[in-house]
Parts: structure tokens; C-alpha cells; sequence
């Protein structure tokens, strides 16, 4: 008998125009998972992402978190009960200091319930937070104009912002793009870490390597279907999957 | 031998003083203090003493300044958060009726109906805009501005409230001179909160909600709510202007829902700066006197009235008020050019 999963996506459907970005799309997160979705260019990832977090509405479907059905709701009501998302194009505020982009996320009331931060201790848990992100507390980086950062650390700034909210769920649509080989190799045990202390994440990645090398269960999708989920290496031998990806049969992993 | 002409430039530069951090103030010497200091307390000392120079003609000007002011504060105050409102005549007259009905018919004395009808007015304008929050630029401000026309319209057609003549004979102040004062301080004081305000950490997410509104919404805040309550903030400022204005003219009218009220507060931040708030109070206190003392031009004077503020704004974009503090920053040195 297995309980009730943390979030389970059902029947979801979303079309623009003529352009089905998700046609019947059904998948299960069980507390604590760690699961990859990958799909071609244009396979609906993103949108997935924007049906789950209520940026944008479902034509039809279901989206369950604990229980609840939250499907068309707010993203800000979204976020509030506990799944937090980055963003593939960063959405930051460029004009500020790097810390206070948390303080934003900091000022919700979930997260003052969950941090307990008084004024002016906000600023200290984002510092802290930063910290760990590789910022760190005695450079000028975390007191840096968000805008004068270069790309991969604005990518760990919009990570620590979505972790600001103390998330149950945390998706991450594309974390990885245009980061170095290092700030990924110093990214990866981070989010292992995370995922070992109780956090579900769903991690979109065309990096194929590394996403393999911490998920739990992949999920494939194409033309807003989804054509496979499991283990890694089971999936990516499918037929489908190859030929959704590369249109010929060649051994991917 | 023809003598090499040196050439020379302008270097600029900026003051070594970065005094301020976020939280603390750490202040090095005297020099810095003055440096500081000066350009914060002189005009406010100024204003201070104002009312008791300027008596008559002038002292009325000074109100009205100050009204200007605050609308034009309370304009810049939703402007923070991306409401681009071209109806602050819709605080003001919400301001003026309330007191002013309130004393009419229930002969109650202006030191209930001036806060009864700051707090009414921000409610009743939260209650009217809340739904409209969710527009965007143009769309609220064509929403704004068409407000205060259909309450005026109403007011007009149906008679209620004095209709078309408006409810004479209010209780005035006790004095010429607490009205100014009154007038002045609660200027001064909506100054300065509302800077602090703006650079806590409510104001950031009021900012951050302008700049990119998806991603303060990821970071679980309810933007329509906070936007509804800069706006209940707003409301009461022009509010509190509106009911003054009602008590030191002793007379409710039509007016209160007129252009102007909606107009000129935005020339004001246009004029002085956006988004300090510094720039809303010197742009409305620049330009009230000089539509007063172009009076005596008589049928030019709003020609010549606005041909000074298309060239004022052609020419400082940014506003006077940045303008002037890019100015105190820096200083220049001619250097020559090798």
C-alpha cells in the first residue's frame, strides 16, 4: 500500500493555438524523490513547470499537492504552501544587492512562519543562505549589484531565492544552462544534499550526464506527451526516447 | 613656433564619503555630518519657518503647495509599485466629501473629520481600485483617471452632497496659521515616512513588485494584496490633503474632483523626479508658485506656464531632484589633457 503522493499531476492539458504543450500528462512525486524530466526543444518542460507552479492555467486536469487540489490557483497561493520554482530565464531584481533579492521571498508570510525572521534578521539569513550558495559571507559578492554578477552565479542567486521559502517541492527548469563545469560540480552535492534532508525536486536538465547522476527517475516528454518515466538507464534505451531525441537508433548512455 | 595649445577637460568625480550603509550610520568627522546633514535639515527647517514669514496671498500659496505636495507624494508612493495613477483627484475628492458632509450634516469639528477622512478615503479607494489592481499601465490609468469624472458626474446629476453647488459654511480651523502648519508638518511628515518606508524591506518588495511582478509572485507574495494596500496608503495621503483643503476654504465642491488634482501632481514628479519622493515634494513646491506668480501675466500666464515645463522636462528627463543630488555627489576639476 503506498500513500498518498506529495504531488500528483493528472490528465493535464494545455494547448496555444494549435500547439498542444501538454496533451494528457499524468505523473507522481513521492516525498523525498529526486525526479529528472527531460524532453527535446519545444517538448513542454517549461510549461509543465508553469501548470504545476500556476503561472500558467490548465485547459483541463488535475494538479494535487498534499492533498489539496491547487490546480488554477495563484502562484503566489502556490508557492505559499510550499513549491518553489527557479526560473530558465533568471527573473531577478538586477538593480539590487545580491542578498536582498532574498529578502523578497524572506517577507512572505510562509516564510516568516517557517524562519521566524524578525526585521533585520532577514538580512542574515540571506547572507546565510548566499553562504552556502558560494557566496561567499566575506566577499563583496553577496553585497554585489545583482546585475554586475556574472551568469552562473545569477543562476545560484535565483536557487537560493526559490530555497528561500523553505519549499517542500523545489523545480528547478534548467538550473544548469550556461553555468561552468564547476559551478555544477559544486552545485550537484548541494542539491543531493537537499534531496537526502527531505526535499522532493524535480529537475528539468538537458545536461544529460550530471542530471543522471543524482535522479531517482527520469520522465520523458515530447510534443507535451509523455513517451517514458522510470530509472535512467532503463529509459534512455527505449526506442522512443532516442528517436524522440535524436530521430535515429544509436545507444545514448 | 606656434604655442601648443593645451587642451583641457572636466574630470568628475565622486565623493569619497559612502557614510550610509544599510543599517548603520557611521559618521567620520564634522565635515561629513554638515555634508549629510545640510541638505536634509535646511529645507526642512525652511518649510518650518515659511508660515510664520508669509502671511495672506503667499501663506495660501504655501497650502497649497503642500497639497500638491501630498498628492503628488501619494502619486509617487503607487508609482513604486507600478500603478501609474492619473487620478489623484479621486483621493482628494474622496478626502474633501467625507469631511466635508461629515461637518455639514453632522456638525462634527475638523479634528475628527481631517482623520476620519484620511482613513475613509484610503479605504474607499482601496475598496474602488482593489479590483483593478490587476491592470497594467495604461489600462489602470485610463481607470483612474475616468473615476474621479463619474463620481463628479453623480454628484452632479443626482444632487446629493450639495450637488452642483457644492455645501458652503464649513468650520474652519482655528487659525490661519494651524491650518498652514498643519499643512506643512503633515507634508514634511509623509515625506519622511514614506522614505523610510520605501527603503525598508516592505518598500523593497513594493519595488521589486515594479520591476517584475512574476517573480515576486514566485517568492509566495500575494502582489495584488500589497498593491491594494499601497494604494489604501496613497488614498489616505491625498485624502488628508483633500480634507484640509475643505476645512481651510470652508466650502465643498465639484472642484475637488478636477483635473488639475490629477494633472499636476504628476507634472510635479515629472518636474522634481521619480521614485525618491524627494523630487515629488521639490517638483510641487517649484511649480505651485510659479503658476501663482505668473498670475499677474494674466492671459499668457498658462502658456508660458506650460511652455516651461515641456523645456524643463526636455531638458532634465531625470528631474531636478537627481539632478541636483548627481551635482552634490560630484565635483569637477579641470585637468589637462596630455
Amino acid at each position: 500500500m503506498e500513500a498518498e503522493p506529495l504531488l500528483r499531476v493528472s490528465r493535464l492539458k494545455k494547448s496555444f493555438g494549435g500547439i498542444l504543450a501538454a496533451y494528457d500528462l499524468s505523473f507522481e512525486l513521492r516525498r523525498g524523490e529526486f525526479l529528472g524530466v527531460i524532453g527535446p526543444n519545444g517538448s513542454g518542460k517549461t510549461t509543465l513547470v508553469n501548470l504545476i507552479t500556476g503561472f500558467v492555467k490548465p485547459n483541463s486536469g488535475q494538479v494535487v499537492f498534499k492533498a489539496k487540489d491547487i490546480t488554477g490557483k495563484m502562484p503566489y497561493t502556490i508557492a505559499g504552501m510550499g513549491i518553489s520554482r527557479t526560473f530558465q530565464m533568471v527573473r531577478l531584481f538586477y538593480n539590487l544587492p545580491a542578498y536582498k533579492n532574498l529578502i523578497i521571498p524572506l517577507c512572505s508570510s510562509r516564510s516568516k512562519k517557517l524562519w521566524g525572521g524578525k526585521y533585520g534578521e532577514r538580512d542574515d539569513i540571506a547572507i546565510d543562505l548566499l553562504d552556502d550558495m558560494g557566496f561567499e559571507r566575506d566577499s563583496q559578492v553577496p553585497y554585489k549589484v545583482a546585475g554586475s554578477l556574472p551568469h552562473g552565479y545569477l543562476k545560484r542567486l535565483d536557487l537560493a531565492r526559490a530555497l528561500a521559502l523553505r519549499p517542500e517541492v523545489l523545480i528547478l527548469d534548467e538550473l544548469f544552462s550556461g553555468m561552468s563545469m564547476s559551478e555544477v560540480a559544486s552545485t550537484l552535492p548541494l542539491l543531493e544534499k537537499f534531496n537526502e534532508e527531505g526535499l522532493s525536486i524535480i529537475m528539468i536538465e538537458h545536461r544529460l550526464r550530471e542530471l543522471f547522476r543524482v535522479v531517482d527517475r527520469v520522465l520523458v516528454l515530447n510534443f507535451g506527451m509523455k513517451i517514458a518515466d522510470g530509472a535512467p538507464a532503463e529509459v534512455m534505451n527505449r526506442e522512443e526516447v532516442k528517436k524522440a531525441y535524436l530521430g535515429i537508433h544509436i545507444d545514448l548512455v | 613656433m606656434a604655442e601648443a595649445k593645451v587642451q583641457r577637460r572636466r574630470k568628475r568625480l565622486d565623493r569619497g564619503i559612502k557614510a550610509r550603509t544599510d543599517t548603520i550610520f557611521v559618521i567620520a568627522s564634522k565635515r561629513d555630518t554638515l555634508y549629510l546633514l545640510l541638505p536634509r535639515v535646511l529645507p526642512v527647517i525652511a518649510l518650518l519657518i515659511l508660515p510664520l514669514v508669509l502671511k495672506g496671498y503667499w501663506g495660501k500659496v504655501l497650502v497649497f503647495a503642500c497639497m500638491y505636495g501630498l498628492l503628488a507624494l501619494s502619486w509617487d508612493f503607487m508609482a513604486c509599485c507600478g500603478l501609474f495613477s492619473l487620478g489623484q483627484a479621486l483621493f482628494f475628492g474622496m478626502g474633501a466629501y467625507i469631511a466635508g458632509t461629515l461637518n455639514h450634516y453632522f456638525q462634527i469639528p475638523p479634528i475628527i473629520t481631517v482623520p476620519a477622512a484620511t482613513l475613509g478615503s484610503g479605504l474607499l479607494c482601496a475598496m474602488l481600485l482593489g479590483p483593478v489592481v490587476r491592470l497594467k499601465g495604461v489600462y489602470f490609468a485610463m481607470i483612474t483617471l475616468m473615476l474621479p469624472l463619474l463620481l463628479k458626474k453623480m454628484i452632479d446629476t443626482t444632487g446629493i452632497f450639495g450637488g452642483t453647488h457644492g455645501l458652503p459654511s464649513l468650520s474652519p480651523f482655528p487659525s490661519e496659521l494651524v491650518a498652514t502648519y498643519l499643512a506643512v508638518v503633515g507634508f514634511l511628515a509623509c515625506l519622511f515616512i514614506f522614505r523610510r518606508v520605501i527603503n525598508s524591506d516592505y518598500g523593497l518588495v513594493l519595488r521589486a513588485i515594479r520591476d517584475d511582478d512574476r517573480a515576486v509572485m514566485s517568492g509566495a507574495i500575494n502582489i495584488y494584496w500589497r498593491k491594494i494596500q499601497a494604494v489604501f496608503i496613497s488614498g489616505a495621503v491625498g485624502g488628508f490633503a483633500g480634507a484640509l483643503m475643505t476645512h481651510h476654504y470652508q466650502f465643498l465642491g465639484l472642484s475637488t474632483f478636477a483635473l488639475d488634482y490629477s494633472i499636476l501632481p504628476v507634472a510635479a514628479v515629472a518636474l522634481g523626479g521619480q521614485g525618491t519622493f524627494a523630487g515629488a515634494a521639490i517638483g510641487s513646491l517649484f511649480l505651485v508658485p510659479l503658476s501663482e506668480s505668473l498670475r499677474a501675466l494674466g492671459g499668457l500666464r498658462m502658456a508660458i506656464y506650460c511652455g516651461i515645463l515641456i523645456v524643463s522636462i526636455i531638458g532634465l528627463p531625470e528631474g531636478i531632484f537627481h539632478y541636483m543630488a548627481r551635482k552634490y555627489h560630484q565635483f569637477e576639476k579641470v585637468v589637462e589633457v596630455k
